[in-house]
């Protein structure tokens, strides 16, 4: 079951039209059950473990549990995910706790301006792309018959 | 025929797929698009943010050549993509991507990808080509800005979940694309003066080392099902490198990467003796052309060295983590303080690695109680992926950009727009587009950009909406959703809707196609090993499979989804096959292993082997194409 869903903490993103999980996975394998009201992940075999679920999850419902025919049982292995870092709490099979923080992006979310501030030649006819030459960061394209 | 509401959507440039490409294909093609007046539409059959192989992450950048420092030239890494491919490789194309890749990777780094740096403000490589990040958020902030472009600039339109299936004609020119929505009932029909395909490439073609629920802990991601190669043959569209597939050798069955661990921490990989399988079998090297001699070592090259070890039952193999780790931290043992904190800090690089971009791998050390600075991890080689982008070279025969074309290339590799396929108005980019490889995340970025700027060129040089045959999409819409029509009609037939004689679900058919693959075509299973009459079996097997494909059954639209995701799967196994069997050779062993001609042929077979299907005869050609040098 890669990613599964605590029944206790699953509010089934409150009966939008749909679910925070079902939004975002990346396979289509999060569904919502319409009658309990609670997500579930409908075909395991197929799960990435890509963590987009458990990621986006706003009641923390969703967890993995490793492929169960490949990986010991009893490990855990938990992201919390803010707007600029992400904190990873490991948990080994015997016990042992590691935690990590590291850094997400450096921008405001939204805030990724297309062009980065650099500006364009704008000629569709030459082999520079937007914002080239200046996002090359060389006086020129290169090109081989000069 | 089941109830799908019809969806016609009109627009000028048509990007398939939301992955790194068609992401850089949306920011380049926003900007042209304004100046010129034209519509933009792009379609994911996921949600941008978390979608195409990018989708969980990434804790490296694999292409930067570093031109404005001047730490690499173009040629350097054309040199390097041209040897790792054992000398196939369409140096117009790499060029061409090495010439713009810096600019991209500026560009993400604007937008917000932390690179690291180090104490100086320069980045921090992990090897000549590869540049370290904090990529946990890497796809978020490029599909950021993409939607951005797209929405801001007012030329763009989004649709997310719309599985895209196939392409529409008008005569020799693209006209659009047809699929449906995986959330509710609508069959979509796109027109376009111009269609990007940037779709991915395939996974689970070949049966994987685990069966059971680790099925879907591919190298790849699962959902990459050869939408891109399945668009473009039934196109019509020239494709190249067909039989040039990808084996990872990665930390075994979670798949966790290795390229730090080999280049930035400097770890050897060992046998079960303690032999080290690169230092003992470098003769072999010898036996592979001029290619065994350069450095580095080609990818395939160094898989074999560790296959021929597995073979002859000195497995399994090692990267030698705590030795590697040990040896770093050395340097600071005679102050103590310094040592802990170098202890410290590569720990957390190491488990960085991992948790930016293949969890579960994370997952399986805690599981196994492994400290990487305490105990080796095994590595083996992976089941066979189709990735243009990375060490494999699959995809579409495309022209490459006027300006690096030489007297002896232009007539061979040039038709016009840059990364137009032989298919005039079709695009194609990232593992879509072949004979490229080595262009990972940020080169396929930037070849998506490349390629929107060339399809704009293209609709304003040809502004003409092309003809779309009504009748041809109905019957194409017909097809399309027949699976669904054949379960309603049959699902009362047997008491378990799973077992019916007058159906085969997509999983089952799914894993008929791997165990064909597996068994004739050079899986796990076989060693990686083919021959001559292996292969014509597989397309024999693959033919019936193919027949009943018309027999696919689907009970809700994800199923359906699943039901098309394996047929372009199938073609994408059938081109394989085809081009495996039509080069008499055996040209990267660590990739496949031609047991009829095990030997390289240079004189021979140093060409491209291409292959098109003709939609009209359903027949398939085989054509060799020239390789030439442009430096």
């Amino acid at each position: 079951m890669p990613s599964y869903v605590n029944p206790e903490k699953c509010d089934g993103c409150k009966a939008l039209d749909k679910t925070a999980c079902q939004y975002i996975c990346p396979n289509d394998l999060m569904v919502l059950d319409k009658e309990k009201m609670k997500a579930f992940n409908r075909d395991v075999a197929m799960c990435w473990e890509c963590y987009n679920c458990v990621k986006i999850c706003p009641t923390q419902a969703i967890e993995i549990r490793g492929y169960a025919d490949f990986v010991p049982m009893g490990a855990q292995v938990t992201p919390l995910r803010s707007t600029d870092s992400i904190m990873w709490t490991v948990k080994f099979r015997n016990g042992m706790l590691k935690r990590f923080k590291f850094p997400i992006r450096t921008t405001a979310e939204g805030s990724a301006v297309p062009d980065g501030g650099f500006e364009s030649k704008g000629d569709i006819n030459s082999p520079a792309l937007f914002t080239e030459p200046a996002s090359t960061g060389m006086a020129e394209v290169f090109t081989l018959n000069k | 025929m089941a109830n799908f509401e019809n969806v016609t959507v009109e627009t000028d440039l048509l990007i398939l797929g939301g992955g790194m490409s068609a992401c850089g294909a949306a920011v380049e093609a926003a900007y042209w698009a304004k100046k010129n007046g034209l519509k933009v539409t792009l379609v994911d059959k996921a949600a941008m943010d978390r979608s195409g192989a990018v989708a969980m992450g990434l804790s490296a950048i694999n292409q930067y050549v570093g031109l404005k420092d001047g730490a690499n030239s173009v040629k350097d890494y054309v040199d390097y993509v041209r040897n790792d491919l054992m000398g196939v490789t369409r140096e117009d194309l790499v060029a061409n991507i090495a010439r713009h890749v810096d600019s991209t990777v500026h560009l993400f780094e604007k937008w917000g990808l932390p690179i690291w740096k180090d104490e100086k403000g320069a980045y921090v490589h992990e090897g000549r080509w590869q540049l370290m990040i904090n990529g946990e958020s890497y796809k978020v902030i490029v599909a950021e800005a993409a939607k951005n472009a797209l929405l801001q600039s007012g030329v763009g339109q989004i649709f997310e979940r719309v599985f895209i299936v196939g392409p529409i004609m008008d005569g020799d020119r693209i006209a659009g694309a047809v699929g449906f929505s995986v959330r509710e009932n609508k069959f979509y029909t796109f027109k376009a003066k111009a269609v990007l395909a940037a779709m991915g490439g395939a996974v689970h073609v070949f049966k994987p080392r685990s069966a059971g629920e680790g099925l879907g802990r591919a190298w790849y991601p699962p959902w990459n099902s050869g939408s891109s190669a399945y668009f473009t043959l039934k196109a019509g569209a020239e494709m190249t490198c067909q039989e040039v597939r990808f084996i990872p050798v990665r930390f075994k069955d979670a798949y966790g990467p290795v390229g730090a661990w080999f280049l930035l921490f400097k770890s050897r990989a060992t046998n079960a003796m303690g032999g080290e399988y690169m230092v003992e079998r470098k003769a072999e090297l010898e036996n592979w052309g001029p290619y065994g001699r350069v450095k580095p070592i080609p990818a395939n090259l160094r898989n074999y060295l560790g296959m021929l070890d597995c073979t002859e039952g000195k497995g399994p193999l090692f990267m030698r983590t705590e030795e590697a780790i040990q040896k770093i931290a050395e340097q600071y043992k005679d102050d103590e303080k310094a040592y802990k904190k170098k202890m410290k800090e590569l720990e957390s690089e190491a488990w960085e690695d991992f948790l930016d971009m293949t969890i579960s791998q994370a997952v399986l050390w805690a599981a196994s109680n492994v400290q990487p600075e305490e105990k080796s991890s095994e590595i083996a080689a992976a089941e066979p992926y189709f990735i243009g982008s990375h060490s494999g070279a699959s995809g579409a025969w495309v022209s490459g950009p006027a300006d690096l074309q030489t007297a002896g290339t232009k007539n061979d590799y040039f038709w016009g727009y840059e990364n137009m396929s032989t298919v005039k108005g079709l695009f194609c980019a990232g593992d879509a587009s072949g004979a490229s490889s080595h262009k990972f995340s940020s080169g396929s970025h930037a070849e998506g950009r490349i390629a929107a700027k060339a399809a704009v060129k293209f609709i304003l040089e040809n502004n003409t909406m092309p003809k779309v045959d009504q009748a041809t999409v109905d019957a194409m819409k017909a097809e399309i959703l027949k699976p669904m029509d054949t379960f309603e009609a049959f699902k009362n037939a047997t008491t378990d809707s799973e077992i019916n004689p007058n159906y085969i679900k997509p999983k089952m058919f799914m894993f008929r196609l791997q165990k064909i693959m597996d068994e004739y075509a050079g899986g796990v299973t076989s060693n990686f090993t083919v021959n001559k009459a292996q292969l014509e079996r597989a397309l024999e097997l693959l033919a019936f499979l193919k027949e009943d494909s018309e027999k696919l059954a689907a009970s809700n639209l994800h199923e359906l989804m699943r039901c098309w995701e394996n047929v372009q799967r199938m073609w994408q196994a059938e081109a394989h096959v085809r081009t495996m069997l039509f080069r008499e050779e055996t040209r990267w062993p660590g990739y496949y292993f031609r047991a009829d001609k095990p030997k390289i042929d240079e004189q021979n077979w140093l060409c491209f082997a291409n292959c098109k299907y003709d939609p009209k005869s359903g027949n398939w050609e085989m054509i060799k194409r020239p390789i030439h040098r442009i430096f």
